[in-house]
């Protein structure tokens, strides 16, 4: 495609406007009749005209080179990031998403047919032109979508990542760090570094690592967690491993990992009550005042 | 013996990893597995895949579910075409490590499943076909 060339798309546009958009609106209540529950018509006309008029200006202005990065494109790029995000919340599909911008096609090139119907060779170019320029429009959709979940997902990710890794003091001296889930190791990094920042902070003599929640204790795990154990006891605070359930021992056994000298408990209370009893602290019943 | 299903996951990120876990649990709790024998499985298999993502730098996983007669069984099948592993003797040795790991991963797998194979060749990559019986 020579650039030079100016192209007819911009007059047809602006000659048939009111026509296109007509068009173009029942081609997308046809195709999408079935998410009338998630649009309502006046929007979808709104969203239409407003998409026709700057597209019809970012032609005229941009040409149809740079769709994805020219100045020219922003305000129409922005309003397909906008209706990509509301028909994202909204509850439509990508491709239902896609689909508001590849069904101006049928319209458009029913109308640049009736102009150039006596130019065959014109008549094609400008029709792959158009066609090529609402497949870069419509993919631009999808690629908005896909960013906007990503985004939500990394969110999520990190949200998760703090939230599972909670460091708890249960008494003066004793902090308890409830593990859940998986024990990659991003998360284990995390966890160790909350749980040092946290010894030093409170002065904490015992840490009780909690791996109750956590599902599965293979090698990797289980060098995680040694490594927390060595640099807690580097800082000062003797570890307990709590939460051992009977298939983990099993398993850590048959792994044939050797977790030294690790005091390890089955219940987090176990671990609690050993932690108390380090501490020369004891647990008992308080008398009852008699009258 | 009969496969009655079998599903196959790339491995190609430690998400996949975890995948691979949640379904080998989920077609453990199906075959009828104890507690123990769920964990030992689901073990074996986060072993193996993390063996094909960071030694074999990505590859299949896959998982069928297994009958022979009254019994039932878990099968899992990791593949890759990695570097291979040139002494395979050395590799199931435990505490022997390439990298920086426990060196149990292999060896550890073998101890929680009953049956075991693995083939391997230099520059080719490897197939480790691991299956436990309820």
């Amino acid at each position: 495609m020579s650039p030079e060339r100016s192209t007819r798309i911009t007059e047809i546009l602006r000659k048939h406007e009111s026509e296109i958009l007509s068009d173009w609106v029942r081609e997308q209540s046809e195709s999408i009749a079935r998410r009338r529950d998630l649009i309502s018509d006046q929007e979808l006309k709104t969203q239409s005209k407003e998409f026709l008029g700057l597209l019809a200006e970012a032609v005229r202005n941009g040409g149809l080179e740079d769709v994805s990065r020219g100045r020219e494109w922003t305000a129409v790029r922005e309003m397909l990031a906008g209706i990509s995000r509301s028909r994202s919340i909204q509850g439509f599909t990508p491709s239902e998403t896609a689909t508001f911008v590849f069904s101006l096609k049928p319209a458009l090139f029913r109308r640049i047919r009736d102009d150039l119907v006596k130019d065959a060779g014109e008549l094609f170019e400008e029709v792959r032109r158009a066609d090529e320029l609402l497949d870069r429009l419509g993919l631009y959709t999808t690629e908005v979508y896909q960013k906007n979940r990503e985004e939500v997902i990394l969110r999520q990710q990190q949200d998760m990542l703090e939230l599972s890794t909670p460091v708890v003091k249960l008494w003066e001296g004793v902090l308890a760090l409830p593990m859940i889930g998986t024990l990659d190791s991003a998360r284990t990094q995390v966890v160790m570094e909350t749980l040092l920042q946290r010894i030093v902070e409170t002065g904490a003599e015992v840490a009780i690592l909690d791996i109750t929640g956590v599902p599965t204790v293979d090698t990797l795990t289980a060098q995680h967690l040694l490594k927390t154990v060595t640099a807690a006891r580097l800082m000062g605070a003797d570890c307990i491993i709590s939460g051992i359930r009977p298939q983990i021992a099993q398993t850590i056994v048959h792994l044939g990992v050797a977790l030294g000298d690790v005091t390890t408990k089955a219940t987090l209370a176990d671990a609690f009550a050993a932690a108390l009893k380090r501490l020369n602290l004891a647990v008992g019943r308080a008398a009852v005042a008699r009258g | 013996m009969t496969v009655e299903r079998n599903e196959a996951h790339e491995i190609r990120t430690a998400n996949d990893i975890v995948r691979v876990r949640q379904r080998i649990r989920e077609w453990a709790v199906e075959a009828g597995f104890s507690l123990v024998d769920q964990t030992k499985i689901v073990t074996a298999a986060s072993e193996l895949a993390r063996n094909t993502l960071e030694h074999g730098g990505g590859g299949i996983a896959r998982i069928e579910l297994l009958a022979d007669g009254g019994r039932r069984g878990v099968r899992l099948i990791c593949e890759d075409r990695g570097p291979g592993i040139a002494d395979i003797q050395l590799a199931l040795k435990d505490g022997y490590t390439s990298r920086n790991g426990l060196g149990l991963g292999l060896g550890g797998a073998r101890r929680l499943v009953n049956d075991f194979a693995i083939e391997s060749r230099p520059g080719e990559g490897t197939r480790v076909t691991v299956t436990r019986w309820r």
